[in-house]
Parts: C-alpha cells; structure tokens; sequence
C-alpha cells in the first residue's frame, strides 16, 4: 500500500529514564529527534494510556516505542502492526503503566480512533530497576531501532516524492 | 444493595487466593488469601517500593532539584510529589508562598485531581459496579460514557500541563513558586472547558450514586488534612476521625513504618491504633463542610453524607471531589491576577524540613534534612497507598470471611475490586501482580 509521509507522522518514545531498560523507548525518541526527519514529529511519553491517545489523534501514522518484559530474550525487538496484529497479552502484563500502552491502542482501535498506520516497536529489556542501569542488550536494540525507523521513513518519504513527480 | 454474601455459609475445601496480578491499578500489586476451615488464615497485600531508591537517591543533591527528581516516582500523581516536597522545603527555610502563588499552586493540584480521579472512577473502577471486565469491554458498550471520561480527563491534563508546563512530571514547580506564572488571559479558554467539566462532574455524581454496592462497612479511622478555611491539598493539620490532630512536623510521632518481610514496600500505622485510611472518602468524612455548596448539595441529594464506610463507595467521593474541583479552578481562574513575580525569595538554611498534602490518593508525607549549601543529606517519603496497606489487608481479611461460601472466581474478583476501591497507586512502589492459584 503506498503511503504518504508528511507532517503527520508521529515518532512516540514511552518509558521512564530512571528504571534502566524501560528508557528504551526515550532513549530512541531523542535519538531520531535529532535527525530531524522530513515531516516527522518526535515526542516523549510516560505511557499513560490516555494522553497517548491524545497525542495520536489526528496522526496519519504512529511509530510507537517502548520497552516490553514478555520473556523474550533482552534486545528482542519486536514489531506489530496494530490494526491487523493484537498486541499480546503478556506485553499488556507486564506493563509498568496501570492504562498503558497496550490499553490505549486497544481501546483507541475499539473506538475506531486509531492512526491509519499505527506500528509498535517493543525493546525487550533485561533490567527494569530503579536507576539508569541500560543492559548492552537494550542499548544494541536501541541503536538497532533507530537505525531502522529511520531508514525506513526517509524510504518511504523517498518512494512518495518519486510517486508525486 | 446488592449483600455481600447470600445464603448459609457452607463447609467449603480449604483454598488459597492468589491474585499475582492485580489489573486496573495503577502499577502492580499482588493478593494472597488463604482460607483453612472456613476461617481467613492469611492475608497478604504485597507491594514493591520504589520510594526508597528515590529516598537514596535524592542524598548529595540540592534541595531544588527535590520537586522534579521525586516527582519521576510516579506518572499519575507527580504534582503531589511536587507539592510534598516544596512544602517541606520551604518549611526547612522559613519561606511563606502565599497569595496567586499559593492559589495557582491549588490549581495544579485541582488539575491533578481531576485527571487522576477521572482516569480511576470511569476506566479502572466503573467496569467493576458494571459487570466489565475492563474499559475495553465498557467501551463496546458504552462508547460514548467512555468518550466523555476522556474528555473530561483531557481538561485535567490541560491544566497541568497550562501551569505545569508539560502534562506528566510538570517542570514549572519550583522551591518557592513557580518558573513561570501565566497571564490572565492564558487562562480564560481552560475555564471554558472546566464550565463544560464541571457540569459533567455534576452527572459524574449522580450516575455514580446509582451503582450497586455491596453492603460492607468497617470502622475505619480516616486521616486527612484539615484547614480551617478550605477544602485541603497543601496545607493543614492533620486529623483523624478518632482524635488525632497534630501539626505536620509531628508526623513521624504518631505514625512509623513497617518493614514485612512478604513486601518490599513498608506499611505505614498509627502508632496507637494501627491500620487507618487516607484519600477521597477519609477527606471527605472530616472536610464535608469545607466542599462548596453545590458539591455539598449534590451529596446530600445521592444521600452521601458524612461518615460514609463502606469503601465500594470511593468511587462517590472521587465523583464529589472532581467536581469540586472543577469548581474550585473555577474560582481561582476568575480571581486570579498575574502575580508580578513567579516566585518568593528562597533563603536555603539547614535543618530539617516536613510536607504534607493530598495526592488524588490521600496523604502525602515528605521529611527532609538539609546539610550545608542547601544539599539534602536524609529524606523520608511515605505515599499515600502505603499508608493504605494495612486497610487494605483488612478489608480484604473481612470481605472473604463475610463472603467465604462465594465462588472462588467470583470471590477473587471481589478481593481485587476490594483493593481498586483505593485507587492504589503502586507505581509509587511498584512491580506487576501476576495471578496464581492453589488448588
């Protein structure tokens, strides 16, 4: 399906700098803030489920990331589409958040309120403590991550600037 | 109202309740409830602490860096962190914020309230008095209440992020007031809004007067801030329905913390009396007359007047409060005028120095003690769910014996919903329940 990048495509990092892995989703967002990709707006989340449905409202296309604890192995990254893959149950238990992530997209999807394009990216994380203690296998992730989103954003604002010529 | 209990208790096997994973609380919780004999054997509400690594971890830094490093404890409430600890700064240094300054900081406060109270009474607790298993199940159904819960949170996050700066871990708090205070006019459009807000808090109370509750009551001892003068979130003394009513800097005299060994986090009693219950109904037991008239009026109407017990009923006193609240942004809007400075003269001293408000969830206590050029050498934060704990155990230690011929199913879904009636904030000491049963 082609799909049109423009001003309202929105990077979401979720997490919280002060539990080790769970910054993942932050950690990316600064990230790719910097790169200052065409179109693209970055924010920063807790990952309170109702102001994130906020926030998405009115995007054409979401990238969420955040940490996940689901048992996989650290550095895992997962993706799912959100209008055509459920998120599973244990990302939703293992939550830090009490409405969360996994909630909101959810509940925003019930509601028939979810981005065209929603994709979630989860970094499973190894150590969710109290500090700022990122395992190598997250920070690989991290930098994996970023890579990625990037690559493919600036593909896709390439592949739509050649349809419109 | 729908009782508790219907029927003879009957001989029932032995069984163990464990809820490893306690859903719609905010962070994570577990319960443990075992029965022998058709006797409650055991009791456990276990909980993981995050407070204390913040206590550490505030050690060696300056006393202004306090009100944004403890408010990172928690994503729900971290303008009470905020208030907490400003307030006991300031108590430390002999600093007076009063004035716009103190009005714009009840602001922030009503703000927090709403969005917190909102979020729990319409997508964590609703689903219980309806039969849902969560908000995703109301929201098939009921769409549309749904959408005006989110509304009418969204103007709660407007205005904790107009004053606070940003919606979640505000950064315009600091020792003293705030870095920027907003013109007149910045606030006229959220006042609109609150009006809307207002009359939905209205239909808020009445519809939440119409859910069935069980029929549970303890005597509880509820302990709340008092102010001669207001409706509490900053300031006051601290009183009990059962006698106590002490300056904050007494705190630690009357209430002291322990350490069981089944939870990480510490639970908090009275001294002389054990368990005891903070937040919206313990407010509103020992503040009723301070509520405005209309909120007063409203509760009398659903017949909710002081000493309400029954603890299924939080939900109603949230209900009151966000209207309150509403009302009470309201007011400040219009009597507000831009304070020509965004904050007081603060003149850092050493000393010891206490805090006491109201989160959404109840009391919130801050100590600290500052060394030499204003760095905290020891702090102590006891939030509002620990001091609930206790409560909650024997809520639940109750709820079973009265309900021990009950499915277990159904059994364990009452022990959470025991637990949801506190809107436990275990994110303030927190790690996920997972659910596990015994045969």
């Amino acid at each position: 399906m082609n799909y049109i990048v423009n001003a309202s495509t929105l990077i979401i990092g979720i997490g919280n700098e002060f539990r080790s892995d769970d910054c993942a989703g932050v950690a990316v967002a600064r990230v790719l803030r910097q790169m200052h990709l065409p179109g693209v707006n970055v924010i920063e989340q807790s990952g309170e489920g109702t102001v994130l449905m906020e926030a998405m409202t009115g995007a054409d296309a979401v990238y969420l990331v955040d940490a996940v604890s689901s048992g996989a192995r650290a550095g895992t990254v997962h993706r799912i589409h959100a209008h055509s893959e459920p998120f599973p149950r244990s990302f939703h238990c293992y939550s830090t958040h009490a409405f969360g992530v996994a909630q909101a997209v959810n509940l925003a999807r019930t509601m028939n309120i979810l981005p065209a394009r929603f994709i979630f990216i989860g970094i499973e994380g190894k150590n969710f403590e109290q500090g700022e203690h990122l395992s190598s296998e997250t920070s690989s992730a991290i930098q994996k991550v970023t890579a990625l989103l990037s690559s493919e954003i600036l593909s896709l604002a390439n592949n739509n600037s050649e349809l419109m010529l | 109202m729908r009782k508790l209990s219907e029927g003879r208790v009957t001989l029932m096997n032995d069984k163990t309740i464990k809820v490893d994973y306690l859903a719609r609380v905010e962070g994570e919780g577990s319960v443990f409830v075992k029965i022998k004999n058709n006797e409650v054997a055991d009791v456990k509400f276990k909980v993981f602490e995050p407070p204390r690594f913040f206590e550490a971890f505030l050690r060696g830094r300056n006393f202004s860096e306090a009100p944004d490093i403890t408010a990172r404890i928690c994503g729900i409430c971290p303008v009470a962190y905020q208030m907490s600890s400003v307030h006991a700064m300031e108590n430390a240094f002999g600093t007076c914020v009063d004035g716009q300054l103190r009005s714009l900081r009840r602001l922030l406060y009503c703000g927090e309230w709403i969005e917190s109270h909102v979020l729990h009474a319409y997508m964590l607790h609703a689903p219980d008095f309806l039969g849902y298993q969560d908000v995703l199940e109301l929201a098939k159904d009921h769409s549309a209440v749904v959408q005006k819960a989110l509304k009418m949170k969204k103007i709660g996050n407007d205005l904790v992020a107009l004053l606070g700066g940003r919606e979640i871990h505000p950064i315009n708090v600091r020792v003293g007031g705030f870095y920027r205070v907003p013109a007149k006019k910045e606030l006229l459009p959220i006042a609109e809004k609150l009006k809307w807000l207002r009359d939905a808090a209205v239909e808020m109370v009445r519809w939440s007067a119409t859910l069935r509750f069980p029929e549970f009551e303890r005597e509880y001892e509820f302990v709340a801030l008092s102010h001669p003068d207001e409706y509490p979130f900053n300031e006051g003394r601290l009183v009990s329905t059962n006698g106590v009513d002490i300056n904050v800097k007494e705190y630690e005299f009357y209430f002291r913390e322990e350490h069981l060994p089944y939870s990480n986090a510490l639970q908090s009693v009275l001294k002389e009396r054990e368990s005891y219950q903070v937040g919206p109904l313990a407010r509103f037991n020992i503040n009723f007359e301070k509520l405005s008239p209309i909120a007063r009026e409203l509760a009398r109407e659903i017949h909710f007047v002081p000493i309400v017990r029954n603890p299924f009923k939080s939900i109603v006193a949230r209900s009151i409060e966000t209207l309150y609240a509403s009302e009470e942004a309201l007011r400040i809007i219009d009597e507000y005028e831009q304070p020509e400075k965004p904050a007081v003269e603060v003149q850092p001293r050493q000393g010891l120095g206490f805090g006491c408000t109201e989160a959404p969830r109840g009391i919130l206590y801050h100590r600290y003690r500052i060394g030499e050029n204003g760095v905290i050498t020891d702090a102590k934060i006891v939030p509002p769910t620990s001091q609930n704990q206790r409560s909650i155990e024997l809520d639940l230690r109750h709820v079973v014996l009265e309900n021990i011929a009950m499915p277990k199913e159904q059994l364990t879904w009452l022990c959470e919903q025991s637990v949801r009636n506190y809107d436990p904030c275990i994110s303030c000491a927190t790690h996920i329940v997972k659910l596990d049963f015994e045969p």
